[in-house]
């Protein structure tokens, strides 16, 4: 047959008028006995049902007994409900009326006192949980109840076999209870359409990879990335005939995908005289979108798998390219029908989910605390594993030396970094207006080339799951924070986002910090201290969040660490980024034979050395990644009051070291990064309490870290100074000495508004006792600006 | 030659045969996969089956059993398909199978509770990249003597032995010269033959071709040769992305399988079939080209491949062995005469030959954590000018299976796709110059490198390199995020300063002499070596990175007061990077010689060309120290 090319996706064929609806399906609507044509708008009757394309035709569905044989023709009609103990639908073991009577139960009697999803919040959760949930639909009006396939579980096991074994026959039956329970309930209330039922977290939730043939036609709750969504498509629900000879007309529904056609007219009896009206035709809102599984559930080596999934109706344009989402849905399968006047067809199914249920897993990254999205679902024996791991009383150390173990030695360094693989506990204080206080930790190492500084990074960057990695060298400001970039096809703006947003709960790693340019590092300000990331740009102004631990390394300005020079001027880095950091560690070689001795060792062993007997001597990478992300998300220790003693006193005595040689040698920022260290080694201990045992590491660690990074070569004293302005104490006094002997022979030579720089510094130089640089000089030029006493333009040097 | 190949001719009635007899009994899957791998066991039997890669699609007969060396290149999504099922006709209905094949015979019983819905997947395989046209030409030579199932008689087999042959005996003859070499021909000997054999997909470089616009989407510019959709059935988890292997299965050239892509779609082909509306055009191009281009191979059996070199017997077996083993004697006095064949390569320069060799049987054995253990990436420094470095390839191309040279110019680098990149329009990986097979050569030209600016993808494709120098891994794009596959990629750098990538060794090349013409210094250097020759190196490069490699607890120890000691002098002179390289080089000094220990000479022996090498790069370093 043909029928016209053209027809109109007008928006009035996608709603189905109540009286268009064939309504004698006992599965989709009430009893035809309560339904009343023309009443008001209410009750179950007059609210009209909407179809579920997501379900697939359902007519097809004829009840049996299960005892006789198939009936020929739609043998079960509704009145037959009274034997319906006996009745069960075609081709399952679903008796509608136990099925409706154990769904208006669970909806009646569950209760979920432990429940922490977000959707019950303000919800009682001593009272039948989907019962406020009615109420709630009765007041907002929206006609979906989503429900919890786990708690129909614990509720009835046998219920629930069915729902994920024949969700086609199910729900509809769900929905037909529902609905007749609500309007029991709420007589008044008026919907759009009836109440639809969308199961979700079925608990057969398997990764794509894992479906099978044997899923096909069943309840499956997947996760993955969306990567495609296409227009959306009007799919045609019911088929509109009318005859050519005397205009009878007759509609039939479309069955996946397939009109059956009826050939002869049942007025005039005329063959092949109907023709599909298409504008008379009823057609539903369809959108396919492309899934492809999260990078987290693939085996090595392998490429992503994708699924196409179709969203039906309000689920359309729910989902965009690149969100995380949980689907729930029926999997489908259809024969290819290539062309069907040929013999030989492809024998391949075409597989697709029709999506009932959405849920973005990463919503909540952009607003609020939330570590639900990364939750890890850890078996009972795996936790037995990391528990009694964590009882032992060597954990600390033995976790750090299973970090990067082909790096030999660094042990401090290496604790550092454990500590920040855990972080610190998030404390919100943006009650009291200070906002958020950082629970990260970051780290700088700095050392000579070649001391597998960024061998460390990579392993940091593969043992986290949101770890970035970047270069200094080949990173723009752009790439490390997000922008914005316009879809060649849509013309939409869309926001990429950068390494820092997308370590957001992770690690950032940057390796040659140093070749970074100055408006690339600018951006780290504001992500090291208040974990957001503000853009403006092309019309869009936000604040991201980007709470990530920054790992970096930098080398050195000349090739080798000058042991001469403090900190900053090996690594030329402004003060104000590093005193961000909470550890700076350097990466020196010790240049001491038994350290040789033992390094040739381990890596002459490492060139021969079975993997096998590898393996055996370290804790498994996965261990060691479990262990942090269950740390990460169910430990939040608190500070005791002798730890906080601990602290205060630790943070005093800081202070006094430097009081006595007349330098402030902590800051603020000092104490805070104690905080987290200790924080982050309960964390280590799955302590909830925060002792003074790990007030005693986060001290002993911070001060090697400082001893290496803050030590004033001249003084051979700790500066804290040193990193919070970039110079030391005495560093200071010699500059502000400098300068005054500048004023002081300026002011000697009399009356000349402008003298030559040059002149100047050979005049300075002669004078001078000690040894006077350019860099000093200018330094005291500088100083002297500041003061407003002269101005340097070029070569000249004028009094103001 | 065996009386009966039905097995070869018409693989799909055993499996049938074998169906029937089964009586819906699920085990005779295994037995059919159990058959044919029974009867490739036995002696020569694989070399009857045709292979893909020699013979053209239009000679091989449709559903008989073929082979095809490839490279796994894409992994589509699973697809389930209808394993048994029934057909429509009520008079004859019979259960029939539908594995091995892509379309039903007669019409399908869809309702039928019979029906077994099964799942396989399918893999994109391309020819390996950057196979050197000698390994292509050999396994053409060894694979034409027989092929049974085919009508198909390479007219010049014969002649082809003649020429073998005469090389041997009179090497001043030798045909080869580097202009020949050029041309990256599968058998460069002569337009006029060449027309004959080759396959006829190799045609779509031919801008008169319908197909021309229909990209097979090899990794390397300019590759030619069949590419396959291979339906796999068992073990999927087994296969890795960039796998190569060896292939044998059912080939499906059915027409059915093409599908017409029309420019603009019928609504109501859309509204009767809507699934088959989802797809875009780009994407039915990609996963369903046209069968006349991309055969169809429904695999029984995959042999993975640890080389491609048609010299050595493939498969770990007593002959391979034997093979070694009676090799391991000749291999001193083979790498003796290599290093000759390479130091004259090299202008006279000894020790940049040394490190060459080692460079050429460097392997990743292992990985420790993130750090690729063996890998051994050398930068030539100082080479001259003027397509010196072209012509050197062509030595190295002739002396390993696979190898790819990238000539570093800047619109190389700005413009060329080296990192793969996944196509979500048309669902498939877009490959890119970096996905090669393990133990692929790759030749980056540093010195065609100008001055100039990198735009953003040229730093990308610098940074590409520097991590499959680095790390020997390439970060794949997904678009949404990167993921990362492991590679075994020997990458040796040319280029006239230090490399702006990182290596593992330089070697700053040190001229003996310096020949007027160069082009005709290396084609005498290469004409005075007979084919067999240049076949046993080719074996020995081959053979040596496969040998296992241990370090006694003696040499240990020897090794680490050697190490103390450096370090006591001066303890800058060595670092845990020098070591590092050191304890490399001394593997694969070791391994050259066919020695499977590390001994104390073969230590100091590494330490002493290790040493050398140092020496040379910093008197470079002084030199450039003292330049203005």
């Amino acid at each position: 047959h043909r029928h016209d090319k053209t027809f109109s996706p007008s928006g009035d064929g996608e709603r189905i008028l109540p009286s268009e609806v064939d309504m004698s399906s006992p599965l989709m609507y009430g009893t035809p006995s309560s339904r009343v044509e023309g009443t008001p708008r209410s009750g179950v009757g007059g609210t009209p049902a909407r179809q579920r394309p997501d379900l697939g035709s359902i007519r097809k569905a004829p009840q049996v007994d299960l005892h006789s044989e198939p009936p020929s023709a739609d043998g079960a009609v509704a009145s037959e409900q009274a034997l319906g103990q006996k009745l069960v639908i075609w081709g399952t073991d679903v008796n509608v009326g136990t099925c409706k009577e154990k769904f208006q139960r669970f909806l009646q009697r569950f209760i979920d006192p432990a429940s922490n999803e977000d959707e019950n919040a303000g919800l009682d959760l001593n009272e039948p949980l989907y019962m406020q949930k009615l109420e709630e639909i009765s007041v907002v009006g929206e006609p979906v109840l989503n429900v919890n396939c786990s708690h129909v579980q614990s509720f009835d096991a046998d219920l629930y076999r069915q729902l994920i074994s024949y969700p086609q026959e199910v729900i509809p039956t769900f929905d037909m209870a529902v609905n007749e329970l609500f309007f029991e309930r709420f007589p008044d209330s008026i919907l759009e359409h009836q109440i639809q039922v969308r199961p979700y977290n079925a608990l057969k939730t398997r990764n794509m990879r894992s479906l099978n043939p044997e899923d096909i036609d069943q309840m499956i709750t997947i996760s993955g990335m969306v990567i495609r969504t296409s227009q959306l498509i009007p799919e045609m629900q019911e088929a509109f005939f009318q005859c050519q000879v005397c205009a009878f007309f007759t509609r039939v529904e479309v069955d996946r995908g397939r009109i059956a056609e009826p050939a002869v007219c049942r007025n005039c009896n005329t063959i092949h005289s109907l023709a599909l009206i298409h504008n008379r035709s009823a057609f539903s809102d369809k959108q396919m979108i492309k899934v492809q599984e999260s990078p987290d559930d693939m085996p090595a080596g392998q490429t992503p798998h994708t699924t196409i999934v179709y969203a039906h109706n309000d689920l359309v344009d729910k989902v965009q390219p690149g969100d995380r989402i949980n689907i729930t849905g029926i999997y489908r399968a259809v024969p290819m029908r290539e062309n069907p006047r040929q013999s030989n067809v492809k024998s391949v199914y075409k597989t697709h989910i029709d999506v009932i249920h959405f849920r973005k897993t990463d919503e909540k990254r952009l607003h609020g605390l939330d570590e639900d999205s990364d939750q890890k679902l850890f078996t009972e024996e795996r936790v037995q594993i990391l528990k009694e791991l964590a009882s032992k009383p060597d954990v600390y150390d033995r976790l750090s030396s299973a970090l990067a173990p082909s790096i030999y030695e660094h042990e401090d360094i290496k604790k550092g970094i454990l500590l920040q693989l855990f972080g610190g506990t998030r404390k919100d204080f943006s009650q009291t207006g200070r906002g958020n206080f950082r629970a990260e930790v970051n780290i700088l190492l700095c050392g000579d080339p070649g001391t597998s500084k960024s061998q460390l990074l990579q392993y940091v960057f593969n043992l986290v799951p949101r770890g970035q990695y970047t270069s200094g060298k080949g990173s723009s400001a752009v790439g490390l924070t997000a922008y914005v970039m316009k879809d060649p096809e849509t013309k939409q703006l869309v926001l990429q986002t950068g390494a820092l947003v997308l370590s957001d709960n992770g690690i950032c790693c940057i390796d040659e910090f140093d070749k970074m340019s100055d408006s690339t590092r600018s951006v780290l300000h504001e992500v090291m201290e208040q974990q957001t990331l503000s853009i403006a740009k092309a019309g869009i102004i936000c604040q991201l969040n980007a709470r990530t631990s920054v790992l970096a390394a930098a080398n050195p300005v000349e090739s080798q660490w000058n042991p001469k020079k403090t900190t900053i001027e090996n690594i030329q880095l402004p003060h104000t980024l590093l005193s961000r950091f909470d550890l700076i560690f350097l990466m020196l070689d010790p240049q001491d034979e038994a350290y040789d001795r033992r390094l040739a060792h381990h890596l002459v062993a490492l060139y021969y050395q079975s993997e096998e007997q590898i393996e055996e001597e370290f804790l498994d990478m996965a261990v060691l990644k479990d262990y942090i992300a269950y740390a990460r998300t169910y430990i939040n220790p608190r500070l005791n009051e002798e730890a906080s003693q601990a602290l205060i006193e630790a943070y005093v005595d800081m202070r006094k070291i430097g009081s006595g040689r007349g330098m402030v040698s902590a800051y603020p920022r000092q104490l805070e990064s104690l905080i987290r260290l200790a924080e982050a080694h309960a964390k280590v201990r799955f302590s909830d309490k925060v002792e003074t045992i790990d007030v005693e590491e986060a001290k002993r660690l911070h001060r090697e870290a400082l001893k290496q990074s803050a030590t004033d070569p001249r003084t051979g004293f700790v500066d804290i100074s040193i990193l919070t302005t970039g110079m030391s104490a005495t560093a200071r006094k010699r500059k502000e000495e400098v300068a005054r002997a500048l004023k002081k022979m300026i002011q000697s030579k009399g009356k000349t508004p402008a003298m030559k720089y040059q002149q100047l510094f050979d005049d300075l130089r002669g004078q001078s006792e000690a040894a006077i640089t350019k860099d000093m000089f200018e330094e005291a030029l500088r100083a002297l600006a500041d003061e407003d006493y002269l101005t340097v333009t070029g070569k000249t040097v004028r009094l103001l | 030659m065996p009386s009966s190949h039905d097995w070869i001719n018409k693989p799909l009635g055993v499996v049938e045969a074998m169906f029937a007899q089964s009586n819906s009994n699920p085990e005779w899957e295994a037995k059919v996969l159990e058959y044919f791998k029974g009867q490739l066991k036995e002696k020569e039997s694989h070399s009857w089956v045709p292979s893909l890669n020699d013979v053209p699609l239009h000679y091989l007969k449709p559903n008989s059993l073929v082979k095809f060396r490839c490279l796994v290149q894409d992994m589509f999504d699973p697809e389930f398909y209808m394993g048994v099922y029934e057909t429509v006709d009520p008079s004859t209905k019979v259960l029939r199978c539908g594995k091995y094949k892509d379309v039903t015979e007669c019409g399908v019983d869809l309702n039928s509770r019979n029906t077994v819905t099964a799942e396989r997947q399918t893999f994109y395989c391309v020819p390996i990249p950057g196979e050197s046209p000698w390994a292509k030409e050999i396994s053409f030579l060894s694979a034409a003597r027989v092929v049974p199932s085919t009508s198909y008689v390479p007219s010049r087999q014969k002649r082809s032995y003649e020429e073998d042959d005469d090389m041997d005996t009179q090497p001043q003859k030798t045909k080869w010269s580097l202009t020949e070499l050029q041309s990256s021909s599968p058998h460069g000997n002569g337009d006029s033959k060449r027309q004959e054999t080759e396959a006829p997909s190799s045609q779509t470089t031919a801008p008169s071709d319908c197909s021309s616009h229909l990209d097979l989407n090899f990794p390397l510019p300019g590759e030619r040769g069949p590419a396959c959709l291979v339906k796999v059935y068992e073990g999927l988890d087994s296969f890795k992305l960039n796998d190569t292997l060896e292939i044998y299965g059912i080939l499906s050239v059915n027409p059915v399988l093409t599908v017409i892509v029309y420019p603009y779609r019928d609504p109501s082909l859309l509204l009767l079939n809507p699934t088959e509306s989802m797809e875009t055009p780009e994407e039915q191009r990609a996963h369903d080209p046209p069968a006349s281009l991309v055969p169809r191979l429904h695999m029984l059996y995959a042999r993975p491949l640890q080389h491609n070199n048609p010299l050595l017997p493939s498969a770990p077996t007593e002959d391979q062995s034997a093979f070694v083993s009676s090799f391991l004697v000749e291999m001193a006095s083979v790498r003796a005469e290599l290093l000759a064949y390479l130091t004259h390569v090299l202008l006279g320069d000894g020790l940049a030959a040394e490190y060459l060799l080692l460079h050429l049987i460097s392997n990743v054995y292992t990985r420790r954590d993130v750090l690729p253990l063996g890998k051994f990436t050398l930068n030539l420094s100082g080479c001259p000018l003027n397509s010196y470095t072209e012509r050197l390839y062509q030595i190295v191309q002739q002396l390993v299976p696979c190898s790819y040279r990238l000539s570093m110019s800047l619109h190389t680098m700005n413009s060329m796709r080296l990192v793969p990149k996944k196509d979500y329009v048309a669902n498939r990986l877009v490959s890119g110059a970096l996905q090669l097979a393990r133990n692929t050569s790759l030749f980056l030209d540093e010195t065609q490198l100008e001055q100039g600016q990198l735009d953003s993808s040229g730093v990308r494709n610098i940074t590409a390199l520097g991590n499959l120098i680095s790390w020997q891994k390439v970060d794949y794009d997904f678009s949404y995020h990167q993921m990362e596959f492991p590679c075994n990629i020997n990458v040796l750098v040319t280029s006239e300063g230090r490399s702006l990538l990182p290596s593992d060794c330089q070697v700053p090349l040190q001229p003996q002499v310096t020949p007027p013409n160069m082009e005709e210094y290396l084609t005498t250097i290469h004409m005075a070596q007979f084919t067999s020759q240049i076949n046993k190196f080719r074996v020995y490069l081959s053979l040596a990175r496969t040998l296992d490699y241990s370090i006694s607890d003696e040499v240990t120890k020897a090794v680490e007061d050697d190490f103390v000691d450096m370090r006591k002098d001066d303890p800058q002179s060595v670092t845990a990077e020098d070591l590092h390289r050191m304890l490399v080089v001394a593997r694969l000094l070791s391994l050259s010689l066919g020695q499977t220990t590390l001994s104390r000479d073969g230590w100091m022996r590494a330490k002493h060309i290790d040493m050398l090498r140092r020496s040379r790069t910093e008197q470079q370093k002084s030199l450039n120290g003292n330049e203005p």
